[in-house]
Parts: C-alpha cells; structure tokens; sequence
C-alpha cells in the first residue's frame, strides 16, 4: 500500500511566507477557533478523546486521558505548558512546525486554553532554536493584534496571555517536572512524582504539559471533528488516531520529516519516504524513536502465535515491517518515542554508535541520583574502551550490569533511557563488543565502501 | 562596576515580568537579556539579576551554571556549534568538526588567538535530517561540506556586526509534494 499523503499538518509549509498571519488566514487558519468558541470547554476535551490522540512528546500518553485529569484548585489559576524542548537525538520534528506554521502551534495552544479554562499558557522552547523563538513570538503579536488572544479571545470575556519562553541549553528541561522547574527559574532539576502536574505543576498550580506537536494538532481535530480525525490512522482500532510528524535521518537518500498517517512501517518510512539508502549502502539497525528508543534489526522476525497477543496480526513479520504506533512498537520491546528514526547503516560500528550515545546522555544527566550520574559516566567510559580497542571481556559484564543498575533507580526517564538503549545495542550487537576487544572498530563515517 | 542594562533591554524586561506569577521565573530570561548586551555572564550581572528578582546571588549563580548556553567567560567575536550526536556523525560531522579545527587552528572548546571564534560541540540541535550541520552564533547551517564551512568561517570573518540575526532562509524542510 503506497503511503498516504494526508498534508494536513504540513499542509502551509511550501507555502510562501507560511509563517506569517496573512498566509495562515489564507489558509484556513482561525477557523477552528471560531468552531472551538462555540464549544463547551466539556465537548473539546471529549472531542480530543475521541481522536485517540497519543502525546507526541515520547511517552504516547493519550491526550485526551491527560486532559481529564486536571485537577482544578480553587486558590490557583490552571496552566498549560508547552514541551517545545525538542532535544532527544535523532528529532528535529517540533522545530518544523514552529518555524513553517507558528499560527498553527498558536491557534492549538489558544483553543486548549479555552478547553482547560486557561489564561496563561508558557510555552518552553529549546533556547538553541533562535528562529523557531523568534517566529512564535511574531505570531503570538500578531494573533494579539487581531484580537484572537489578549483581553478576549475574539470578543469572547476569556483573557489569555501566550508567552514564549526560552530555555538554555539542557536536554533534561524535556523531561515534563525539569521543564517546570526550569521555568519557575530554578535549575533544571525533576521533580518527584507524584504528585502530577495536572494537580501540582507550574508555580505550584495544576498544569497540562503537552508536546508541542500534540497541541499544534488541535485545530485539526476541532476541525474535522475527533472520530474522523482517529480514523486517519492505520491504528485507529487500537487507539492511536490520527497523522503525525515523522522524521528520518542517517544515511538514506531524503531524509527530512514527513506527514503520515500514524502506523507507517519503519520500511516505509525508510524506503517509500526517505527515498532508501545511499550509496548502495544496507541498514544495519533503526533507533526508531530518538535515542532513547532501543534498536530494531532487519530480519528480526515478530514471534506472537497466541492470538490475544497485540502483535498477533505481524506474527512472523518483520520488525521494519509493523506499523508504528505506541503500542506496537512497545510489544517489539521497544518504544515509539517520537517517532523520529535515525537509520544506521551496515558499514557503522554498533560500539561507535553506542560510545556516541553514551557519551550523551554522560552529558545531559542532571546529576540528582546516584545511578544515573555514576552509571551514565560508567557506560560512556567503558563504550570509550571499546572504541579504543581496550576493553576486556569483563568490561562487557560490567556494561550490563551498570545499564542494569539505572533502570528502575532514578527519579526521572533519563537514566532508563541512556540504560534501555545501551542494554538494547548490547542484545542485538554483542557479537560487536566481542570483536572489539583488542581490536579498535572504525569510527563512524569512515565507512569501508 | 555595577552591571546596567541598556533601556530597550530594561524595557523588554519590564514589559515580561508581569506575564509571570513570580519575579524568579524571569531568571532564564533576564539572564539572557543580558549576555545578549553583554556577551557573556559576570559576577556583576548575577549581582544584577538576584537584585533585580529579589533573590540570593546563590540562586541565580546556580542557575548560570546548570545551563550551557550561558557563557561565564568571554568567547570569541562569533561562536560556532558543532553538532555531534548521532545522526549528524553518521552524515560526516567528524570530519566537520577536524576541518574546523585545522583551519581556525583551535580544537573544539578553544577560542583563536584572534579573538575571533570560538569552537564548541553541542549536542543534538534538532536538525538531525539536515546533518552534518554547525550553529554559527544564531543561525543553522545544514548539509554542511568542508568547502561549504570555508565560506561560511570567511564570511563571518567580514561581517563585523557581531551576534548576527537569525535569517529566513531556506532550512532544509523536504515537503513531498515537492520531491
Ligand atoms: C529526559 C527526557 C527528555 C524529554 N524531552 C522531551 C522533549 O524535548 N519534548 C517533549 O515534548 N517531551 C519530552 N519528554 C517527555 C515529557 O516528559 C512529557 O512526557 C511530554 O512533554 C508530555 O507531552 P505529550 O503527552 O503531549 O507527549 C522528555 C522526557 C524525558 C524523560
Ligand atoms: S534520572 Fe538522571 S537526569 Fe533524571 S533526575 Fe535522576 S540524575 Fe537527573
Ligand atoms: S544529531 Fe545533529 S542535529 Fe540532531
């Protein structure tokens, strides 16, 4: 089956100066908010349950779910916080939307304010992202002038303020409570949960954090309405509604991020949209979700006889071969992440690839807990070894059993997410750690073709 | 010397503080304001900032160093990023990273003698598909050759009005109707 083409979320981004007001009215934009404004704050929330909408942010929690949880507390107002942190290696998604079609992003933040009765919504973008900042806050003047956001939203008695906050440089301010933090202007530090920050976020006040994609989608789903928004999907009938960014980078022919119906196949993401490998080069693994998502093989085949298995419709399939969804990918023991997959060629080291990634999240860790601080250093330094031909057999014990050590052990995802991937490559490519020892791999690019 | 804003930056500032709750939230952003004046963080800007927001220079002090995009010591006139996390190696951001180094003459986290620039990695910067790629002050530069890297560190050279502005130009987004 070809890949549909739905352009629904990109469908501004070839248009010229897709960025400014006049080209997003253009466009059709602003009318969802005029169909939201005469919606009951109830009626958003269950059209956006009806999409099936899973967070774009990672962790594909439905949105709709997470919307119902907000705890309203009578001494505080309600926030909404806007994950655009985008920083987990491999995803350059968010980025896309902010620059090319910031009235999008815009138009979905005002009208969940109207649904989580909302009049301040702060918006956390990666600080790095100049334009992406610098865009955002030409929209937000822009809507305010033409009274969609201000003292009414448009003409409706509900003030509602859009800032736009730039972080500074930490992948950890991704995760929902660092961002929080961060934005209160602490350092960057998780939080224990719970509690949640539906009941205890932002300024100590209940707060929705959701990835910027997810709420860049809401205009659709007002639009269309939330059932045909889900049916859009080829996982529909598992709950996963809808289109979604994908992106695909590494050596393949056209790497970029694409629109598709969520529950493409990784071949298909690789081939039909990303044009297949250069240079007659062969895959030799898929991280499919960022780096934190462990790697898939080609040729590994989906064991699932027992019919009440949810991968039982693939059983014997390949795994570039089922659908990408958030429960799909979990069967395959992996993650859907943010459905951004970095494609590692047959001429690449897995210990190169697993060094590279170790050394970043050594990098990114925040510090607060032991096993991540101590076990993410480890990895990396014992990767290093490998890489330097200078490991041991014992090194390769120990590398399991520190990745093993973090999972479970720490206050936020980070540390499981540097241990699942390590613990993953390991699985797939011990044989590669194996010939490492006493024998230095080449590094990444110098690639022997 | 006491650190002072200019007025369109102290403006810029008042005009945000009342979007916050509290006067902490405007840590990240008054310190950006004022490496953006000041190109870098001192001792009299954290002085500064905790006055300003009513908090210990301890608080603030933390938070410069919890973040890399804050600088607490000068960097050259332009400062260039060099992305090296996966996606971007495996397109050849290694050989970037050497080809910059041997022609400034500086490995990465080195500043020339000059004054000029400052040679720093950075870790994924959203442009994965883009690879290998640089941040040269603001603005992205993707599919990146070595060829391509010499005209860009020569036009940096001429341009003399430091920190340039990020630009509107092409940034690598592959829309399929048209490929
Ligand atoms: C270490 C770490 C980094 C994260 N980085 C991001 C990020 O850059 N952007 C994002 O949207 N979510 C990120 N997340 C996920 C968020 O914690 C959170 O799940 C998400 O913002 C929720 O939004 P969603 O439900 O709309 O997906 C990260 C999580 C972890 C543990
Ligand atoms: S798991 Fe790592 S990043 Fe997360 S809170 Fe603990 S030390 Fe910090
Ligand atoms: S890996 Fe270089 S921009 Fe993402």
């Amino acid at each position: 089956m070809p890949v549909e083409n739905p352009r629904i979320l990109t469908k501004n981004y070839a248009t010229p100066e897709s960025w400014t007001l006049a080209a997003y009215e253009k466009g059709g934009g602003y009318q969802a908010l005029r169909k939201a404004l005469e919606m009951t704050p109830q009626q958003l929330v269950d059209e956006v349950k009806a999409a099936n909408l899973r967070g774009r942010g990672g962790a594909g929690f439905p949105a709709g779910l997470k919307w119902s949880f907000l705890k309203p507390n009578p001494e505080k107002p309600n926030y909404i916080a806007v994950n655009a942190d985008e920083g987990e290696p491999g995803t350059f998604k968010d980025r896309t939307l902010m620059e090319l079609d910031p009235h999008r992003c815009i138009e979905g933040f005002i009208i969940s304010a109207l649904a989580l009765n909302v009049h301040h919504v702060y918006c956390y973008v990666r600080g790095e992202l100049v334009l992406s900042i610098r865009r955002l806050e030409q929209a937000v003047r822009e809507a305010r002038a033409k009274g969609y956001l201000g003292e009414k939203v448009l003409g409706r008695d509900h003030p509602l303020d859009i800032i736009i906050h730039a972080g500074a440089g930490a992948y950890i301010c991704g995760e929902e409570t660092s961002l929080l933090n961060s934005l209160e202007g602490l350092r960057g530090e998780p939080r224990l949960k719970p509690p949640f920050p539906a009941i205890v976020g932002a300024f100590g006040a209940p707060t929705i954090v959701n990835n910027l994609e997810t709420l860049a989608t809401i205009p659709t789903i007002v639009e269309m309405g939330g059932e045909n928004f889900s049916k859009l999907s080829r996982l529909h009938h598992m709950k996963d509604g809808g289109v979604r960014l994908y992106g695909v980078s590494g050596p393949v022919k056209t790497p970029g991020v694409y629109e598709a119906p969520v529950g493409i196949t990784l071949n298909e993401l690789i081939h039909d949209l990303g044009g297949g490998m250069r240079d007659g080069l062969k895959i030799k693994a898929v991280v499919p979700g960022g780096s934190s998502t462990p790697v898939l093989r080609p040729g590994d085949k989906v064991h699932a006889p027992d019919p009440k298995d949810p991968l039982h419709a693939w059983h014997g399939k390949d795994h570039l071969d089922v659908p990408m969804g958030v429960d799909t990918m979990r069967g395959l023991g992996t993650m859907l992440g943010t459905c951004c997959a970095i494609v590692v060629d047959d001429q690449t080291s897995m210990v190169r690839v697993a060094e590279n990634l170790m050394l970043f999240y050594a990098h990114e860790s925040c510090g607060q807990c032991t096993p991540c601080r101590e076990g993410c250093a480890w990895m990396a330094r014992l990767c290093r070894k490998f890489a330097a031909g200078t490991a041991t057999a014992e090194d390769l014990d120990t590398l399991g059993d520190v990745a093993n050590n973090i999972m479970g052990n720490t206050i936020c995802a980070l540390g499981d997410g540097a241990a699942m991937p390590m613990l993953g490559i390991l699985k797939l490519f011990r044989h590669e750690f194996e010939a490492a020892i006493g024998k230095k791999p080449p590094h990444i690019g110098e690639r022997a073709a | 010397m006491a650190f002072e804003l200019s007025p369109e930056r102290l403006a810029l500032f008042e005009e945000l503080l009342p979007r916050y709750p509290t006067a902490q939230a405007l840590t990240i952003p008054l310190l950006h304001i004022c490496q953006e004046q000041n190109g870098y963080i001192t001792p009299e800007i954290v002085a500064f900032v905790a006055k300003r927001l009513g908090l210990s220079t301890a608080d603030v002090q933390g938070v410069v160093t919890f973040y890399t995009l804050f600088q607490q010591k000068p960097t050259g006139r332009n400062v260039v990023w060099v992305c090296r996390t996966l996606s971007c190696e495996l397109m050849g951001a290694r050989s970037i990273q050497h080809h910059l180094e041997e022609t400034l003459g500086i490995h990465a986290g080195e500043t020339t003698e000059d004054g000029e620039f400052t040679l720093l990695t950075a870790e994924c910067l959203a442009a994965c598909g883009q690879g290998p790629m640089i941040q040269l002050n603001d603005e992205y530069h993707e599919n990146l050759t070595p060829e391509g890297v010499d005209k860009l560190i020569a036009a940096a050279r001429l341009k003399k009005d430091a920190r340039c502005k990020a630009t509107h130009g092409p940034i690598g987004i592959r829309s399929r109707a048209s490929k």
